[in-house]
């Protein structure tokens, strides 16, 4: 394997995590509804994922689990959120307290517990071609989920009436509302996509990244996949370019590292912190250009009248 | 079931007092059945979580040490949040705060003067106000979300004080250990009570918490927080400046929680180490939030949270429950906190599937 081809495959690894977090983000956020619970509903995808895998001994279901695990909880935030009216921004913080307090009282068992890895699909032939072959057709099956739910979000979005319907909701609650659809089930069900992506995020890192159990170990990526739907300008072909940006930031430190490069490690690991402050400014200068990408609900909360 | 929400004429002023409590009542509840569910007797562990640690003179002065930073840096984000501005970095500018002061501390760690402390106050307060200035001007100049990089400044800051205790700020003499010089007497925190760890920090949350109330109630800048925060256009038509405003409010909760970052690290622990803080940056959240935005409330509530620490470490000892549900605890307090802020402006009516609708008049449900 060449050094080129080695840093590639980091990046994938380290990309699809963020990729999957930001695409469901991008759907509820799309909705009208800002869930900044992605951080807790990654972290308890990774540990649900974890546990079932150790306990099952099979990825697969670890991988089935952290995404139900991230769904259940983003009931936690849709439950008040949708029927109470709650301010979002706050109840989405809740939820990130809530998740990052309730896997590191799961997982306590877990630490320094070997995990089960997700393994590569290795297609035959295909995948023993020079260069491309692990990387294009050697990968796990969530990179290729990732990529496939990149076209699926955009076909749904754009090119279905469901997906009308939903950027309808985001846009324009109460013209939705008097049309006759259901805000609150629209927004109920995008949130749910949107924690079922999250804990599949979780769970990558857990079963994948690092296959086993560390607290906070999804170390602020749900944050970072909310400043890519920023970045994405609530597009999904160009979360896929943001999350596979910040991968590659995020995995320079350790190539950095490698490298004996002359600086603290400290500092290379402020880095994808740094960068995503740094990509916010530039890509917010704009205030027109954001302002018109933006769902024209997001954030704001919705009481139906009868 | 179907759950309505109907619209109240006006904010429920029993509801602004009682909501608070029912919030606290649900998460008592949850946190029995979470015990019940963990193998624990849930009335014993509620005892030792939340009963026992007030009995004791020791843990009274405790809950007060831990309450100081807590309400310090709630007061500065009440005002954040009441001018709809989003500072959710205060555990940076705690750190950032603790590191300032620790420069000067450090530096002039043989000067023996009664300046030092004040000095050391002040560069705390400044750094945490240097580091909320960040977002604060990224925001107004850039039209950054504070959300983001303001959290996002909080691991920035807490590798930079893991660079500064592992690197040029260890101590020569502390066997390798991550760790700063040991304050000098000069520099650290006075005692209330001799021998005891309650210092001077608890007065000035005090002080705090009485001058956010002049502020918020007393003063034309306590009314231009809050019509720029619920009437942004009146707010503009006054000739109130957002802009300011955001400004204000970071500089303020920013040098706050400097201030708390530096009273903990001169007080009760002594020295610079890799962690400094158990999550009071975001538990200061909660604690506005629980208090309604209202200082004096929030002194309170900060006392709740505080208690919810000690509680955690009192169940591990003496139960063996592990300490991680405090955080569990904190995160379902304000969850059933916001939840039952709707009684405020919302009467709750629970009705049957969806049919006959007009036939079910009962009053407010819960």
């Amino acid at each position: 394997m060449t050094g080129v081809e080695a840093v590639l495959l980091t990046i994938v690894t380290a990309s699809t995590p963020l990729l999957l977090a930001a695409l469901g983000e991008l759907v509820v956020e799309r909705s009208g509804v800002l869930n900044l619970g992605v951080e807790g509903m990654m972290i308890v995808g990774a540990v649900a994922g974890f546990a079932i895998a150790y306990a099952t001994g099979s990825a697969v279901l670890g991988v089935l689990a952290a995404a139900i695990g991230g769904a259940a909880l983003s009931l936690v935030f849709a439950v008040p959120v949708l029927l109470l009216a709650t301010n979002q921004y706050a109840t989405g913080l809740a939820l990130t307290l809530f998740g990052l307090g309730l896997s590191g009282m799961i997982g306590e068992g877990f630490v320094g517990t070997p995990g089960i890895r997700l393994d590569p699909i290795a297609i035959p032939a295909l995948s023993e071609l020079p260069f491309v072959g692990r990387l294009v057709f050697g990968q796990d099956v969530l990179v290729y989920f990732a990529f496939f739910m990149v076209a699926a979000v955009a076909w749904f979005l754009f090119r279905s009436r469901w997906g009308l319907v939903l950027r309808a909701v985001g846009d324009n609650h109460t013209s939705a509302h008097a049309l006759g659809y259901s805000v609150v089930r629209v927004r109920f069900l995008a949130v749910m996509f949107g924690g079922a992506m999250a804990g599949l995020g979780g769970g990558y890192l857990s079963l994948v990244y690092t296959p086993q159990w560390v607290e906070g170990m999804t170390a602020g990526r749900g944050w970072i996949a909310l400043a890519l739907v920023v970045f994405a300008s609530w597009l999904p072909l160009r979360a896929l370019i943001g999350a596979y940006l910040f991968g590659s930031i995020m995995i320079l430190q350790f190539h950095a590292q490698a490298a004996e490069i002359d600086v603290p490690a400290q500092f290379m690991s402020m880095l994808p912190y740094l960068a995503t402050i740094v990509v916010l400014v530039i890509i917010s200068r704009d205030a027109t250009r954001i302002r018109l990408n933006t769902p024209a609900c997001l954030g704001r909360p919705f009481v139906p009248d009868r | 079931m179907r759950l309505e929400l109907e619209k109240r004429a006006e904010q429920s002023r029993l509801m602004v007092v009682v909501s608070p409590l029912i919030a606290i009542g649900l998460t008592l509840i949850a946190g029995a059945i979470l015990f019940a569910a963990l193998g624990h007797d849930p009335v014993r562990a509620l005892t030792v979580y939340f009963i026992e640690p007030v009995t004791a003179a020791w843990s009274l002065q405790e809950l007060f040490v831990k309450a100081t930073p807590l309400v310090i840096i709630a007061v500065g984000l009440s005002v954040c949040y009441l001018s709809n501005t989003w500072n959710i970095g205060a555990e940076g500018q705690f750190t950032v705060g603790a590191i300032a002061g620790s420069w000067v501390a450090l530096s002039l760690n043989s000067w023996d003067s009664p300046l030092l402390l004040p000095l050391i106050l002040i560069a705390g307060t400044l750094g945490g106000m240097a580091w909320g200035a960040i977002p604060a001007l990224l925001k107004t100049r850039f039209n950054a979300n504070e959300i983001l990089t303001s959290l996002m400044l909080v691991y920035v800051a807490q590798f930079l004080l893991d660079y500064l205790v592992r690197g040029p700020w260890r101590d020569p003499a502390g066997y390798n250990f991550p760790e700063s010089e040991l304050f000098s007497a000069a520099a650290t925190m006075p005692l209330l009570i001799e021998g005891g760890r309650l210092h001077i920090g608890a007065i000035f949350a005090l002080v705090v918490v009485v001058a956010g109330a002049v502020l918020l109630a007393g003063t034309l800048k306590g009314f231009e927080i809050r019509v720029i925060g619920q009437a942004p256009r009146a707010g503009q038509f006054a000739g109130f400046s957002r802009t300011q405003m955001v400004v204000f409010a970071f500089l303020l909760s920013g040098g706050l929680a400097g201030l708390a970052g530096i009273s903990e690290v001169a007080g009760p622990i002594g020295q610079l180490r890799p962690t400094i803080s158990p999550g009071y940056g975001f538990a200061a959240i909660i604690v506005a939030f629980l208090g309604r935005l209202n200082p004096i409330a929030i002194l309170f509530a900060g006392l709740l949270l505080a208690l919810s620490y000690l509680g955690g470490e009192a169940a591990q000892v003496s139960l063996g429950i592990s300490d991680k549900t405090t955080k569990v605890f904190q995160g379902m307090l304000l969850l059933f906190v916001l939840s039952c802020d709707t009684l405020i402006l919302y009467k709750i009516r629970l009705l049957p599937p969806r049919r006959r609708a007009e036939t079910v008049d009962q009053g407010a449900g819960e």
